[in-house]
C-alpha cells in the first residue's frame, strides 16, 4: 500500500511543477513587474537560478531539494517557503484542531441522537440541519456570522456584547480569553460542513448497526437500552465514521483557504492566498504539494485505521 | 418446499412495476419536489433574464445614487443598489444566469468525460485501466479549490483577469471534476460486463463501442444521474467562491458570488448587499440537493 503511493506523489509533483513552470514569467514571474529589473537582468536569473535549464534537469534539482527539506525560496515573504509556513503553522493547526473538536464532538452527537429515533422531530432537525449545512456556501456564511454578531453585536440584559472577526488578537500579549473569542467566528464557519456530513454519516451507519443480530442479542439478554447502544452499537458503528474523518483531515486544511481569508486568520491558508496575486512560484508548489501529500497520506491513514478496527477488512 | 411467489413473476412485469415506482417514489418525497420546482424557477428567471429584470444590471443609477449603496425601496430599486448604485434585483437576475449556465455547462463537460473514461476504463481493464485510474488518482489527490485558484491566477497572470471570462471558468471546473464520476461509473462496468446480456451482445459480434454505449451505458445511468444533479450544486458552490476571492467570473459581469466580493466592506451601512446574493445561492443549492436526494431514492433505493 505504501509502495502505490510514492510513484504517486512523484506524479503529482511533477504534473503541478509542469504546470507551474508552463505559467508566464515561471518563478520569475515576481521580478517581470519591477521597472527596475531589465529584460538582461532576467536572462542572467533565468541563468543563475537554472531555468534555462531542461525542465527535467529542474526538476531533477526541486526533487533533490525536496527530500532535503527545502521549498526554495517565497518572493512574497522574502525567505524559505518553510520557514514561512513554520511561522503560520500554529495559527493554522489551532483553528484546524478547534473546528476538528467541534465537528467530531457535535457531529457524532447529533448523529447518535438522529439514529437513536429515527423519524422523529429530533431527526428531522438534525438532518434538516445538515441539508443546510451542506448547502451553504462557507464564505456567505462568515458573513453573515459577522453581520450578526460582529458588526452591530449582540445586545442581551442591557450588555452589548460583540465578537472580533478579524485576526488571532487584539493586543500583542494575546491572552487566552483574548486568543479564545477570536477564535469562536472561525470554527463556527470552518467547522459547518463537517457537522452536517459527520452528522449523516454517524446516523446512517448507526441505523444499519440497529438492525444487525448482536444488537438483537444484547436486547434478548435484557441489556438496558442506553447500554446496547452506547457500548454495543456506538463501537462499530463509528468504524466508517473514523474512515470518513480521516478522509476529510486534508480537506479541512484546503477549505481553511477561505475561512482563513475572511476572518484574516494568520494562517497557512492565507499565506496560500496572498502568494497568488503574485504568483510566488516556490510558496505555491510547495503548498499544493503539501496538501496533496495529505490526502495521500490520510488516504492511507484511513486504510490502516479501517483495517485495524474492523478485522474482518484485510488488505492485499 | 413452496416456491416464492415473485418467481411466477414474468420478468417483463417486473421491469415495467420498477419503472412505474421510479415516479412514484419520487413524488413521495416532497422536498425533492418542491426542489425541483424552486430550480424550474431559477432557471425560468435565467431563461428570461432581459424580460424579467426591473432595470440594466450593469447601469449606475446617476440620478439618486450619491457614492453609498442605496437601501431597499429606495428611489424605485425593490433591493436597493449595490455599492456602485447598480440594481441589485437586476444584477442577482442576471446572476443566476451565469450561475447556472457555468454549473450546466462545467457539469456536462465532467460527465462526458468522466462517462467516457470510466466506460474505457472499466470495459477493457488491465494497461487502459491502470493509466485512466492513475489519471484519477492524480486529479483526485490535488484539492481542488487550490488547484483551481492557481490555475486560474495562472490564466490571469498570463493576460489579465478579464481574461478569466464564462468559457475559462467552465473549462477549468469541468476539466478537474470528472474523477469521481470516472470512478462510479467504472464500478458500474465491472459488473455489468459479466452480466449474461453483455456476453450475450459481445457472442453476436457487436463492435466494443456499440456495447458500451448501446448496450452497457444505458444500464449505468442512475448514479451518474444522481452524481451529476449533486455536481450542479457542487459547482454552483465552487464557482461563487472563486468568484468572491477575486478569480473567478471578473465584473462588471454580475456572479452572485462577485456581488459579495465588496459586500463585506460596507456590511456595516448596506448589509442587503451582502444578504441577497448568498442566499440566493442557498436557497438554489439547497433545491439542487433535495432534488438530487430525492432522484436517488427513486431511482435506486439500495443507493
Amino acid at each position: 500500500m505504501v509502495l502505490q503511493n510514492i510513484p504517486l506523489l512523484l506524479l503529482i509533483s511533477i504534473v503541478l511543477f509542469v504546470i507551474l513552470h508552463n505559467a508566464p514569467g515561471g518563478p520569475l514571474a515576481p521580478y517581470l513587474q519591477n521597472p527596475h529589473i531589465t529584460p538582461a537582468d532576467i536572462k542572467r536569473l533565468e541563468h543563475n537560478f537554472g531555468l534555462d535549464r531542461p525542465l527535467y534537469v529542474q526538476y531533477w534539482g526541486w526533487l533533490e531539494k525536496v527530500l532535503t527539506g527545502d521549498l526554495g525560496y517565497s518572493t512574497s515573504n522574502s525567505e524559505s517557503v518553510v520557514a514561512a509556513m513554520l511561522d503560520r503553522l500554529p495559527a493554522t493547526l489551532e483553528l484546524m484542531g478547534s473546528a476538528f473538536f467541534v465537528s467530531i464532538v457535535l457531529g457524532v452527537a447529533l448523529g447518535i441522537f438522529s439514529a437513536v429515533r429515527p423519524y422523529s422531530w429530533i431527526d428531522y432537525t438534525v438532518t434538516t440541519l445538515a441539508f443546510f449545512g451542506q448547502s451553504m456556501p462557507v464564505f456567505w456564511f462568515a458573513l453573515m456570522l459577522q453581520l450578526a454578531f460582529s458588526v452591530n453585536g449582540i445586545t442581551a440584559f442591557g450588555w452589548r456584547f460583540a465578537l472580533p472577526s478579524a485576526g488571532m488578537c487584539a493586543t500583542d500579549e494575546c491572552g487566552l480569553y483574548d486568543r479564545f473569542v477570536h477564535l469562536i467566528l472561525p470554527t463556527v464557519v470552518l467547522s459547518l460542513a463537517y457537522v452536517a456530513t459527520w452528522s449523516r454519516f454517524t446516523r446512517s451507519s448507526m441505523l444499519e448497526v440497529v438492525r444487525t443480530d448482536y444488537m438483537r442479542t444484547a436486547a434478548a439478554k435484557g441489556l438496558a437500552p442506553r447500554a446496547i447502544l452506547l457500548k454495543h452499537g456506538l463501537k462499530n458503528a463509528l468504524t466508517p465514521v473514523v474512515t470518513i474523518v480521516a478522509l476529510s483531515m486534508p480537506g479541512l486544511v484546503a477549505g481553511a483557504v477561505v475561512t482563513e481569508t475572511i476572518f484574516a486568520w494568520p494562517g497557512m491558508g492565507r499565506l496560500f492566498y496572498n502568494a497568488l496575486g503574485q504568483f510566488d512560484f516556490s510558496l505555491l508548489m510547495g503548498y499544493l504539494m503539501l496538501i496533496s501529500f495529505l490526502v495521500v497520506l490520510f488516504n492511507l491513514l484511513a486504510d490502516v485505521a479501517y483495517a485495524w478496527l474492523d478485522p474482518r477488512v484485510t488488505y492485499d | 418446499m413452496e416456491l416464492p411467489a415473485a418467481a411466477t413473476v414474468k420478468p417483463d412485469d417486473e421491469y415495467r412495476l420498477e419503472r412505474h415506482g421510479t415516479w412514484k417514489r419520487f413524488r413521495k418525497h416532497r422536498l425533492a419536489l418542491a426542489g425541483a420546482a424552486v430550480l424550474i424557477v431559477m432557471i425560468v428567471v435565467a431563461v428570461f433574464a432581459p424580460l424579467i429584470t426591473p432595470a440594466d444590471p450593469n447601469a449606475i443609477d446617476q440620478v439618486n445614487w450619491s457614492g453609498y449603496p442605496l437601501a431597499p425601496e429606495v428611489a424605485g430599486h425593490i433591493l436597493g443598489t449595490d455599492e456602485n448604485g447598480r440594481d441589485l434585483l437586476a444584477r442577482l437576475i442576471f446572476g443566476a444566469r451565469i450561475s447556472l449556465t457555468v454549473a450546466i455547462f462545467a457539469v456536462v463537460m465532467e460527465i462526458v468525460i468522466g462517462t467516457l473514461l470510466g466506460a474505457l476504463s472499466g470495459y477493457y481493464g488491465g494497461i487502459v485501466d491502470f493509466a485512466i485510474m492513475r489519471l484519477t488518482d492524480v486529479v483526485l489527490s490535488i484539492p481542488l479549490l487550490p488547484l483551481l485558484l492557481v490555475l486560474t491566477a495562472i490564466v490571469a497572470a498570463s493576460s489579465n483577469k478579464a481574461s478569466l471570462n464564462f468559457g475559462v471558468i467552465v473549462v477549468l471546473i469541468g476539466g478537474l471534476s470528472w474523477p469521481s464520476v470516472a470512478r462510479l461509473v467504472r464500478a458500474s462496468f465491472l459488473s455489468l460486463r459479466e452480466r449474461e446480456f453483455a456476453e450475450a451482445a459481445r457472442a453476436l459480434g457487436n463492435a466494443d463501442l456499440r456495447i458500451i454505449f448501446r448496450h452497457l451505458l444505458p444500464n449505468a445511468v442512475a448514479p451518474i444521474i444522481v452524481a451529476a444533479t449533486l455536481d450542479v450544486a457542487n459547482v454552483i458552490i465552487l464557482e461563487s467562491t472563486l468568484s468572491f476571492l477575486g478569480f473567478g467570473i471578473q465584473p462588471p459581469t454580475a456572479s452572485w458570488g462577485n456581488m459579495l466580493a465588496n459586500a463585506e466592506a460596507n456590511m456595516a451601512i448596506a448589509p442587503w448587499a451582502a444578504v441577497f446574493p448568498g442566499l440566493c445561492i442557498l436557497v438554489t443549492v439547497l433545491a439542487i440537493n433535495y432534488l438530487g436526494d430525492g432522484l436517488r431514492d427513486a431511482l435506486d433505493p439500495k443507493m
